[in-house]
């Protein structure tokens, strides 16, 4: 069968059961727009910039599993994906993007709106291809579908010239890509689990570590089995928060720089370090001398390369976290004497909990938001945590936060409370502002049956807010706390803590537009909240608006910092509390 | 830090060279010299990196390689007996009087000369580096013009002498175990 390049990209992201895609076309991929036009089973969605389409393909990854695809024009629109590419790459998101290039004659040529996007992207993709024919597609997509979604997964970028969109091949779709330098390794080695369960066994004070990667590989329920079979605290990096849950009394919640103080003392103190699809990046670990220094290590890994990169581990398993798990698991059957330190634990979560003050009652993780009696201080103003908290309430810990980057961010993993995996949507590796409204579009494409809260900052929001207009085009029910503190709040907190107050650059208050009427502008609810005790209120109006976005302006504290605080470069004991 | 010698399969696929520089230089590793050129297999090609580091890094640095999809094999031949040697073109200033002493030079170091001018000569060389900075060092004094070095290529020892059996295969490094998983020792 001859078909158009452009006819054999569709017909493969058909094989590849892709049904939604999000783009924005140009003149180069015109023939592929073409095409999708007559494709009636691939949804195009129609971003307003390509980091929106490159952020919703990534949102829309996280809350599935399933690989996300964006479709962008050359030059600009590839050159615009590169934030979004990069955001995915450090999380290690399964992403195919299409790009288009100028005809294969002109490349090289500095021809109009061409692009090196090949060489710009190589360090932040898996993978790329530049495919010169049409009789190379096919293989390209198979592959890079295949390359994406196994091992430790990642975007792909696929560039087509125009020309290649429009030449005729034969189509034919490979069964099964053999890509020969390519053999990730999934099961763990027998002897060295055996290792592993006799260092569990023997260990008093173990910890459970768990990164993003137990996300990924859908082992939520394994590390679960291991925490209550070794009867192991367990702690969870930012991109781990969600395997396991928070609710449970061996949750130690999440660990690092603005970790918990029993997570930090607990990893400082234990005598087994079991880290789980985690790399010791040096948010978890600060300084990695003082790092967790009476452990041993067991580091459970599908990348090797993670391995021995920052910290140095007694024993490594390289594989899939899920079916090491499953390897490892029915081997620990002794009961294990972790009493003393789980007793130890409870004493540090009553003495150092996470606490706030509020003009409401809800001082404490774990207490409820009723009225303890006393008058509320007034000149507290509203709290980022207390709002985190009831939205986590009132949506009883099932929503699908997706967040952006800053105070807020940090706020959000302290206090929601999750308790499943794949409910915190957030750029942990590039820390990406802009983020999370384009994310939160790609997780409502795909989650209808949950509530999808963005949690944003004042600055963070308007480094994507176009994208606004795409929810409002789709109907989208997203719900975006935007915590208004007028600052770039977290530079003004290492400002505040680091440099002595000398605040540079990070004022919004004169400029920030008026978030309520902006959301109305483009078409959505918008709704302004300045006490606590309207917090709830205006949530379950919002939570009321099905067929559009809502945007809550939380006008919150100006100089809240986020605490506790390990400082950059500062070891665990050098934790501040306030 | 010692010099290491790491020799790659490859595929010989549009921009592996970039994707392999790119990975030394995004991630500051040191290349002190590469060399490309086609393998056996069609479409494979080997390259020989010399690079330098300690223990971790240079573990880095194979683990790197093989994220790479392209790369079909990495191999560090550093603590392996294995044959190394460098080309090299040396165009070297060369009078009537100075002729016959380089020409000495040469055939010492059994270089070929393969180009002659009024001006010049000039020397092709091989071996390992220590002596293509040898014959370099030999030929200054005429005053060297230009010289292209190739970089090292090369490939482990198969034949190993009666007194020097092949070793039992020495235990596969760390990163090696780590990547096929093999246990530290047999369990
Ligand atoms: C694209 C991008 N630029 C700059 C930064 C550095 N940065 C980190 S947090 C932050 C402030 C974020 O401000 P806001 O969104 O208002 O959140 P807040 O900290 O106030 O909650 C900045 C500028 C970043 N992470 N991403
Ligand atoms: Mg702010």
């Amino acid at each position: 069968m001859e078909l158009t390049g452009a006819e054999i990209v569709a017909e493969c992201l058909l094989r590849e059961k892709v049904d939604l895609v999000f783009g924005l076309p140009g003149g180069v991929v015109i023939p592929l727009y073409d095409v999708l036009r007559r494709t009636p089973k691939i949804r195009h969605i129609l971003v307003r910039h390509e980091q929106g389409a490159a952020h919703m393909a990534d949102g829309y990854a996280r809350a599935t599993g399933k690989p996300g695809v964006c479709i962008v024009s050359s030059g600009p629109g590839a050159t615009n994906t590169v934030t979004g590419i990069a955001t995915a790459y450090m999380d290690s998101i399964p992403m195919v993007i299409f790009t288009g290039q100028v005809p294969v004659h002109l490349i090289g040529n500095d021809a109009f709106q061409e692009a090196d996007i090949v060489g710009i992207t190589r360090p932040i993709t898996k993978h790329n291809y530049l495919v010169k024919e049409a009789g190379e597609i096919a293989d390209a997509i198979a592959e890079a579908f295949y390359i994406a979604t196994t091992g430790r997964p990642g975007p792909v970028l696929i560039d087509l010239p125009k020309d290649v969109q429009v030449m005729k091949a034969k189509f034919e779709y490979p069964e099964r890509p053999h890509v020969r330098g390519y053999r990730p390794t999934y099961e763990g080695h027998p002897g060295q689990i055996k290792k592993a369960v006799e260092m569990i066994v023997a260990s008093k004070r173990p910890v459970i570590y768990v990164g993003g990667g137990a996300i990924l590989s859908g082992a939520a329920d394994e590390v679960r089995d291991l925490a209550y079979r070794a009867r192991a605290p367990v702690t969870t990096t930012l991109m781990g928060l969600g395997a396991f849950p928070e609710t449970d009394s061996l949750s130690l919640k999440m660990l690092g720089m603005h970790g918990t103080w029993y997570a930090n003392t607990a990893v400082m103190q234990c005598d087994l370090l079991i880290a789980i699809g985690a790399r010791f990046d040096d948010r978890v670990t600060g300084k990695l001398s003082d790092f967790s220094l009476q452990s041993k290590k067991i580091h459970i890994v599908i990348d090797p390369a993670d391995i021995g990169k920052n910290v140095q581990v007694d024993l490594p398993i390289v594989g899939d976290v899920k079916r090491v798990l499953q390897q490892l698991n029915p081997l620990i059957t002794k009961p294990l004497g972790t009493d003393e330190w789980l007793q130890q634990i409870e004493v540090w979560k009553r003495e150092h909990p996470l606490t706030y003050e509020s003009t409401a009652s809800c001082h404490e993780e774990g207490l409820d938001g009723g009225s303890d009696g006393t008058a509320p201080p007034s000149h507290i103003p509203l709290r980022a945590q207390y709002v985190i908290q009831k939205i986590g309430e009132m949506t009883h810990g099932d929503a699908i936060v997706v967040t952006d980057v800053g105070q807020h961010q940090m706020w959000a993993a302290q206090w929601y409370g999750f308790t499943k995996p794949r409910s915190m949507i957030t750029s942990g590796g590039l820390g990406t502002m802009g983020f999370g409204l384009p994310a939160a579009i790609g997780v409502a494409f795909a989650v209808k049956d949950r509530p999808i809260v963005v949690i944003s900052g004042d600055g963070s929001i308007q480094m994507n807010i176009q994208e606004m207009a795409t929810a409002v085009g789709c109907r989208l029910p997203i719900k975006i706390a935007l915590l208004n503190n007028g600052y770039l709040g977290m530079v003004r907190q290492w400002q505040d803590l680091f440099y002595g107050k000398r605040f540079s650059e990070v004022d919004l208050r004169e400029s920030n537009p008026d978030f309520v009427k902006l959301a109305e502008a483009f078409g959505a609810v918008g709704l302004r909240v300045f006490k606590d005790e309207d917090v709830e209120e205006a949530f379950a109006e919002a939570m009321k608006v099905t067929d559009r976005p809502v945007l809550i302006d939380f006008v919150i504290g100006e100089e809240d910092n986020v605490f506790p605080m390990i400082p950059a470069g500062a070891a665990a004991h050098e934790m501040r509390e306030s | 830090m010692r010099r290491h010698t790491i020799s790659l399969i490859v595929e010989n696929k549009f921009g592996v060279l970039a994707r392999i520089a790119g990975l030394f230089s995004g991630r500051g590793f040191n290349i002190d010299s590469i060399s490309v050129g086609e393998s056996v297999e069609p479409g494979t090609a080997r390259m020989t990196i010399v690079t330098q580091g300690d223990e971790i890094i240079i573990e880095q640095i194979m683990k790197q390689l093989n994220r790479l999809i392209n790369i079909i094999r990495v191999v560090d031949l550093t603590d392996d007996s294995f044959i190394n040697r460098e080309l090299a073109l040396i165009k070297v200033n060369a009078s009537a009087g100075t002729r016959p002493e380089i020409v000495q030079i040469a055939e010492i170091f059994r270089a070929k000369i393969v180009d002659i001018s009024q001006k010049t000569l000039t020397i092709e060389a091989t071996g390992n580096e220590d002596k293509i900075d040898a014959v370099i060092g030999m030929l200054r004094p005429f005053g060297l013009k230009e010289i292209a070095r190739t970089g090292r290529v090369a490939l482990s020892r198969e034949y190993r002498g009666k007194d020097q059996p092949r070793q039992p295969a020495p235990a596969a490094p760390v990163w090696e175990r780590e990547r096929l998983n093999i246990a530290a020792d047999p369990a």
